[in-house]
């Protein structure tokens, strides 16, 4: 993985995905990229991966140069991409790129004399939210194989659902339950490719009782062709005390965060609420992600 | 060839056999041959063929199809054959088979693509699969089915 971009979650195995896991539980090395520079292209505003990614190469001693939105580059001033990419990778040792276009990432990569790390490309992919997934469950269970996972919410345009998906079928999921009303159904391009065991079903009453992970995204508004349309599914996937309380003991539930309201806050109190304990554990995951890709000694 | 009892031999030229049945006309409008620059040209449709049940024939005279010219031919009908004909006799037979990969040809469907948005961002398709034909946007992973492929082509 050393000197490699990662654009797309299927693009590691899951020797690799383990070896991270192992890597970020028990992370010692002291200050391993002294002298390397990350370079935070964020073209789209993001506050937990921006963070986390800053904090990361921080912890391992990198400095860490770069922007969070469009309007403070010269892609305000109508610079295109290909130009920022070339400029910063000059003066990076490795870039983490967010965009709002579909395939932005690939296509810095393809440009950059450094290392791209995809930190979010439009509606496409999310391949370090899969990892802070997966570690996450990786911590609480030891291990990804043989549990039941139910996806819930648009998983249509979802990019944290698309790179989870493809995560998971490096491992052997028991069964993946993806639940979302009709019109927000996971992409055929991504459910084709997949090897694991999975089930579309429209409630998630019928399937809670056997879940071991379920992994909330946002039912967005705006994917909707009228507010009526919204309002008839919006509270068949709210997850609340009474959704959860169904769930087995043990069993967690996980958001990529940020949520608006599609978990009610009083769930926030249930030992199942695993959603902020997964979003602390992004610092270490991509710590060892920076760390394996950047060579640290 | 079945369909060289109806039209004479050309001279020099291009002879497209081998074409799915009905989809003579189709591919003379991708390659641009209206029927007014001159060349002479004939096109036979719904002949019989051993290896098809029925086909089409192109017969171009005066024109060699040029690389680009095959390759949208292959895209779209990947059974075809070319022949290079001069003076009469076959030069060359070629089988054609769709390129792996198609660069600025065809335009992403997903407006949100990189290649839809950024001017330097060109267009660049994977085959999936021959027949029935399937791309994938080499970016955002956007399918593109023959149908779509054709429409594009034909500038509709």
């Amino acid at each position: 993985m050393v000197g490699r971009s990662l654009i797309s979650a299927s693009e590691l195995g899951r020797d690799q995905y383990e070896y991270l896991f192992r890597e970020a539980s028990k992370f010692n090395k002291s200050r391993p990229l002294l002298g390397k520079i990350v370079g935070l292209a964020f073209f789209e505003p993001s506050t937990r991966t921006y963070l986390s990614f800053e904090t990361a190469a921080k912890r391992l001693g990198a400095s860490v140069i770069g922007f969070q939105s469009e309007a403070s580059t010269s892609v305000a001033k109508g610079e295109n991409l290909g130009d920022t990419v070339r400029m910063l990778s000059s003066y990076a040792d490795l870039i983490v790129m967010r965009h709002k276009f579909d395939g932005a990432a690939k296509f810095a990569s393809s440009l950059a004399t450094v290392p791209v790390i995809n930190a979010g490309d439009g509606k496409h992919e999310h391949p370090t939210q899969a990892l802070v997934d997966l570690y996450s469950i990786w911590k609480k269970f030891g291990g990804i194989d043989g549990l039941v996972y139910g996806l819930l919410g648009d998983l249509k345009y979802s990019r944290t659902i698309n790179s989870l998906l493809r995560a998971l079928d490096k491992f052997q999921p028991k069964k993946v339950y993806l639940i979302s009303p009709p019109q927000l159904r996971t992409r055929q391009e991504i459910l084709e490719k997949l090897k694991l065991p999975y089930e579309e079903v429209s409630k998630v009453d019928e399937v809670v009782g056997e879940l071991d992970v379920m992994y909330v995204t946002r039912i967005q508004r705006e994917r909707f062709p009228d507010e009526f349309e919204y309002m008839k599914v919006r509270d068949s996937y709210r997850v609340d005390q009474r959704v959860v309380q169904s769930m087995k003991e043990g069993s967690v539930v996980m958001h990529p965060l940020p949520r608006v309201n599609e978990i009610d806050r009083r769930v926030d109190g249930d030992p199942r609420a695993y959603y902020f304990k997964q979003a602390s554990l992004a610092v270490e995951i991509r710590m060892a992600l920076l760390d394996w890709i950047l060579g640290g000694q | 060839m079945e369909g060289e009892l109806i039209v004479r031999k050309i001279k020099d030229g291009t002879v497209i056999d081998h074409i799915p049945q009905g989809k003579a006309l189709l591919l003379l409008r991708l390659i641009g041959i209206t029927g007014a620059e001159g060349y002479r040209l004939a096109v036979v449709s719904n002949v019989e063929s051993r290896k098809m049940g029925k086909k089409d024939i192109i017969k171009v005279e005066g024109k060699e199809l040029m690389g680009y010219e095959v390759e949208l031919i292959a895209l779209v009908a990947p059974t075809v054959t070319i022949n290079i004909v001069r003076n009469y006799e076959v030069i060359e037979k070629r089988k054609i088979s769709p390129p792996r990969i198609v660069r600025r040809l065809l335009k992403c469907p997903n407006n949100s693509c990189i290649t839809n948005n950024d001017p330097e961002a060109t267009s660049e398709f994977q085959l999936i699969n021959q027949t029935p034909l399937l791309l994938s946007c080499s970016f955002c992973e956007t399918m593109l089915n023959g149908e779509q492929v054709v429409k594009q082509l034909l500038g509709e």
